[in-house]
């Protein structure tokens, strides 16, 4: 099996085309529901006979659902270890569908259905993870795109529910409702006036959670975390989208603050050193992956805080994702050591920035 | 590069601060920058729900509560805490008490409130769907030694065929 994302509109990255609200410090909003489909054990613990039939009964299931236009089937299990990456990479498949790693090896039966900003994901840990994937802050519109898909489905594949527990997922700690709201944030104000311990703090007490760029176990790199709810059982969608909304509101208003502080207390020396990073990935010949999420942080920041001009979000948005391995292993045609990579991707960033050069000052 | 504040182990964090005006970079350690209150990883403990639970259940329940396995995937509460996952739907009744007691201490409140369900019934699922269904349930009753459901189940497929 090829993979083909040239089905998707921009590739399955309009996401970060930095339309959606507050697109200068959010990049993008995500829901997702975990869902089963009752009658088989749940992904890790079904036989490849199982998982199988799960894929069948929701393929069929999903062709006739109009909530999802457009959209294609990609078997994961059927692709090679560098698509699986490239797909893990633009957010369309979780770490453990893409089976990346030895605790995750690939399962039989993994595929994603995808379709402009909403994909379902088959035999993730559980049966089905749905996701929705909008651009800037909208948590709203996200949950309610991915809402009609669940009706739709599960008017049509059984899901496992219980009165009192609500959805059942392998992990408890997603039951009840199975949403995990989040919101991908780029906060260097607050990171470069040390306030981020204590709203970090803040989210924790309020029972949000942060996490970075990918997801559970992963790193902060550049600044971007990923706000969400910790809890899914004992309240409903509502009252936890309204709740992420109104701190996410929050957080966003000491990040503006904190901006206006840097550039009143400190305006010279940030816009030097902003300048510099923009210069670095202009220029430099070898760049990590964290170097350049640094720098592109730093050159996000300059253009939130309109210190430099002509140069937009959404391609600082699309660095982040096509600089990273895969997708520069992909652009090359050929797989690359890290030191290639390194090279590869400095390439990469400098002609991206040199297109549009000529406007920036 | 060592760590400026403690000169001991590799510097992995660039610290930017900014006092009066001046600007002072610091290369730090993981540590020295959690220190500051800089957090750099996202530390993660393997099967934290799976730890979590045996604390709970020495606290509060007799072991023999959690005897046995799921009568559906045979899955044992020593799975559930090597792994943090359980094994199907069925799991959720057979091992209740505990789950209550770990849904409410994870979660804060032990009850749905969220939107409700309803399965679809038989025939919206499609027949196929059905009969995948109840295959699978009776190859794991037969394997669970369940002869009575599995009775029960062999002669819905035959209804269904």
């Amino acid at each position: 099996m090829t993979l083909d994302l040239s089905l998707l509109p921009d590739g399955g990255v309009r996401w970060l085309d930095a339309s959606g609200q507050h697109s200068d410090v959010v990049l993008s909003t995500r829901v997702r529901l975990a869902r089963n489909v009752d009658g088989y054990a749940f992904s890790g613990r079904a036989r490849d006979g199982e998982r199988l039939r799960v894929l069948a009964q929701v393929r069929e299931a999903l062709k006739a659902i109009p909530a999802m236009p457009d959209s294609f089937m990609v078997r994961v299990d059927e692709l090679p270890a560098a698509d699986r990456a490239m797909l893990f990479e633009r957010h369309l498949v979780s770490r453990e569908l893409a089976g990346l790693e030895s605790q995750h090896p690939l399962r039989s039966g993994a595929a994603v259905y995808l379709s402009d900003g909403l994909s379902v994901m088959i035999n993730e840990e559980d049966h089905l993870r749905m996701q929705s994937l909008q651009s800037g802050f909208e948590l709203r519109a996200a949950y309610a795109a991915l809402d009609r898909v669940d009706r739709e489905l599960g008017a049509r594949v059984p899901f496992s529910y219980h009165p009192e527990f609500g959805f059942l997922t392998a992990c408890p700690t997603n039951v009840g409702t199975g949403m995990r709201a989040s919101v991908l944030i780029h906060l260097p104000g607050l990171v470069l006036t040390k306030e981020i311990g204590r709203v970090l703090a803040g989210l924790q007490q309020m029972g949000l959670t942060y996490r970075g760029l990918y997801g559970e176990g992963s790193e902060v790199v550049g600044n971007f975390f990923q706000i969400s709810n910790q809890t899914t059982l004992g309240r409903s969608e509502e009252d936890l989208l309204d709740q992420l909304i109104r701190v996410v509101g929050h957080v966003i208003e000491r990040e503006e603050e904190a901006r206006r502080v840097l550039l009143r207390d400190a305006g010279y020396i940030i816009e030097d050193k902003l300048w510099r990073s923009y210069g670095t990935l202009r220029y430099a010949r070898s760049l990590t992956f964290d170097e350049a999420m640094n720098y592109l942080s730093g050159v996000r920041l300059a253009v939130g805080l309109k210190l430099i001009r002509g140069l937009s979000v959404y391609t600082l948005n699309k660095l982040l994702i096509f600089s990273q391995a895969a997708h520069l292993s992909a652009a090359e045609g050929r797989s690359l050591s890290e030191s290639e990579t390194n090279l590869a991707r400095a390439r990469y960033v400098r002609k991206a920035l040199d297109n549009e050069a000529g406007a920036v000052g | 590069m060592v760590c400026d504040n403690c000169h001991e182990r590799d510097a992995v964090v660039n610290l930017t601060t900014i006092e009066n005006n001046a600007v002072r970079q610091l290369h730090l350690c993981e540590q020295c920058a959690a220190e500051r209150g800089v957090e750099t990883t996202v530390a993660t403990p393997k099967h934290p729900l799976g730890e979590f639970l045996q604390a709970v259940q020495q606290q509060t329940m007799p072991a023999s509560l959690d005897a046995g396995k799921c009568p559906f995937c045979g899955l044992t509460m020593k799975d559930f805490r090597d792994t943090g996952r359980l094994g199907c739907a069925r799991c959720y009744t057979t091992f209740e008490p505990s789950m209550r007691e770990l849904l409410r201490r994870v979660h804060g409140g032990p009850r749905h409130i969220g939107r409700t369900y309803r399965a679809p019934r038989e025939e919206a699922v499609g027949t196929a769907g059905v009969l995948g269904e109840l295959r699978d349930k009776l190859r794991r009753a037969v394997e669970q030694e369940q002869f009575e459901t599995a009775a029960e189940l062999r002669d819905r497929i035959r209804v269904l065929e």
